[in-house]
């Protein structure tokens, strides 16, 4: 009885671990599968290059270079809103914050994670695009700058909690062995712990490039939406995140723009696919390097 | 009012049930079953399908109707592959999507339910509420990219389009502009109260929107010299009008014929008119 127990148990969790595995599988068949009739009827190049994106006119143009390049600007801008703030967040809080500090910040950024995406769209549509507008006099707020700066402060957490970890990881014999040798805290701070936790570090910034890149809603609401390449930070674009979501609604199924938005989100899995090993190379050295084992 | 609010919180709970418990079993979520009406389609006749659910059910105890969106692409494809027996939809259905529908043996019936006329919205503050459509159409495909070149103040022009599949956009693009292309670089929002809100916030915009979803925030223009207005939309003057469509497999039979012909009645078309738009009845007459 309890032998049959314990291999049922064995067979429960065994099925629950691999599910994920066949989810995966499952959405990687079905995105190939769905782009795949797009991809026989035009050059690859034209799509991926392609000037124009025209799904519903006669005849379609599906050139996706100006989403790609929009997903692009936006989540560099938001890597340069939320990596300094994220990583000073992280240092801050492990290296200089008091106790009490330490305790009301920490809850605070895991609300900050925790606001859905929508809350900041509408935060970002109503209250910072009229403020950018008014403040640059700027045709409009809704624009890749806009966008860049809420992003960045969504993926702030993410950045922050997981460079926390990254700090938190650096053994403190270093940092006690670097004030020894007479090192002050600036010293060691910038000289062992940041070098130390580097890997780490680099990890949690590709992680919020990740969360940037996928991220919708906030896009949709706040970017404006302009399928035309972007030619300054300040124009009004539309990642690719934003245009599956406003077109799927109405596309018939089984058109071209059906696939050709099912392409997008099989390009937009590749590019966080490369993220995320990227990710994960780094953040296997960082462990090794610090002696944590894998 | 009391006995049909509680048969309606009791189809409720019975459907969430049917949901939870015996999802598996598909015989549950046949919709002939409990005279479960689906109604999906376009946003723009959401309110309309809403409202004219709501009423309905207070009418018909035993009725059951629920309301979705997803645009009418989503709608005319639900009731292709039988998960609605009410498509709404603000264009009319496309030749592929006929094709379709009778390839998987589906007769689309088509009722014209309300009138919808598309206005023209600026901001408040810019004085070029009176264009035409040449002048739109010269806006929306670039030709035009400042308000002093029609005559208006110097300020950039910021172009508000919906995505390119939206129902608005099709009538839009038919509409008004002749098929032409927007401008690549236009603003392109999701929705009609987004529409309203953009328009409303930016000086130099220009936006176009479902007459009931115009608001006092925005400037509706004058198109050719005709007012956007309920009588010009339903007299067929305004040129930016267009019906808004039901479909059906087939004529509509039982709790679906009677659910269309309470829209279409006196009390349906009031529904209509307090949802912004215009009746499809007055019209015929």
């Amino acid at each position: 009885m309890r032998h049959f127990k314990e291999t049922l148990y064995k067979w429960i969790f065994t099925i629950l671990a691999f599910a994920s595995l066949l989810f995966l599988v499952g959405i990687i068949l079905t995105l190939f599968r769905e782009s795949y009739p797009l991809l026989v009827r035009h050059d690859f190049f034209d799509i991926v290059f392609g000037r124009f994106w025209y799904p519903t006119y006669d005849p379609p143009e599906f050139g996706m270079f100006p989403l790609i390049a929009a997903s692009f600007v936006v989540t560099f801008g938001a890597m340069a809103v939320c990596v300094p703030i994220g990583v000073g967040t992280a240092l801050f809080l492990h290296e200089l914050a008091s106790a009490p500090q330490r305790a009301v910040m920490k809850p605070v950024i895991e609300i900050l994670a925790g606001i859905p995406s929508i809350v900041y769209g509408f935060f970002g549509m109503i209250i910072v695009a009229p403020f950018i507008q008014n403040l640059l006099g700027i045709p409009t707020g809704l624009n890749a700058f806009t966008a860049s700066l809420v992003l960045g402060i969504m993926a702030t957490p993410t950045v922050a909690s997981l460079a926390e970890d990254a700090v938190s990881f650096v053994p403190s014999s270093f940092r006690e062995a670097s004030l020894a040798l007479g090192a002050n805290q600036w010293q060691t701070l910038t000289r062992v712990v940041v070098p130390a936790a580097g890997s780490g570090i680099s990890t949690a910034i590709i992680l919020g490039i990740g969360r940037a890149v996928g991220e919708t809603m906030t896009v949709l609401m706040v970017a404006g939406g302009a399928a035309a390449i972007p030619g300054s930070v300040f124009d009004p674009v539309r990642p690719m995140t934003a245009t599956i979501a406003a077109e799927m609604g109405e596309a018939v199924m089984g058109s071209a723009h059906f696939h050709a938005l099912f392409a997008i989100g099989l390009i937009l899995f590749l590019i966080t696919l490369v993220v995320n090993i990227f990710a994960e190379i780094i953040s296997r050295r960082f462990r090794l390097k610090l002696g944590l084992g894998r | 009012m009391q006995v049909p609010n509680t048969a309606r919180l009791m189809n409720i709970s019975r459907r969430f049930l049917c949901l939870i418990v015996l999802l598996p079993a598909l015989s549950c979520s046949d919709p002939e079953a409990n005279n479960i009406i689906t109604i999906k389609g376009s946003t723009t006749v959401l309110p309309v399908a809403q409202i004219g659910a709501e009423v309905f059910m207070d009418r018909h105890p035993g009725a059951d109707i629920s309301v979705q969106g997803g645009g009418s692409g989503v709608g005319i494809a639900s009731l292709i592959d039988g998960t609605t027996q009410i498509a709404t939809s603000s264009r009319k259905i496309k030749k592929e999507e006929t094709a379709k529908a009778k390839a998987a043996g589906v007769h689309p019936f088509e009722t014209i339910v309300a009138m919808d006329g598309i206005a023209v919205a600026v901001n408040p503050s810019n004085s070029m509420d009176r264009l035409t459509t040449p002048q739109i159409r010269d806006i929306y495909t670039g030709k035009v990219s400042n308000w002093k070149e029609i005559g208006g103040d110097d300020r950039e022009i910021v172009v508000i389009s919906r995505d390119t599949s939206s129902g608005t956009f099709e009538a839009f693009e038919k509409l008004a502009l002749d098929g032409q292309k927007v401008r690549p670089d236009a603003l392109v929002t999701a929705s009609n109260q987004v529409v309203n809100m953009t328009v409303a916030q930016t000086p130099g915009a220009i936006g176009y929107l479902g007459y009931g979803y115009l608001s006092d925030r925005v400037r509706a223009a004058s198109v050719d010299g005709v007012r956007c207005s309920e009588e010009t939309i339903r007299s067929g003057r305004y040129p930016l009008a267009r019906p808004l469509y039901i479909y059906t497999n087939g004529r509509p039979t039982g709790e679906v014929e009677r659910f269309i012909d309470f829209l279409l009645s006196e009390e349906g078309q009031r529904l209509v008119k307090e949802q912004g738009f215009i009746s499809a009845r007055e019209r015929s007459l």
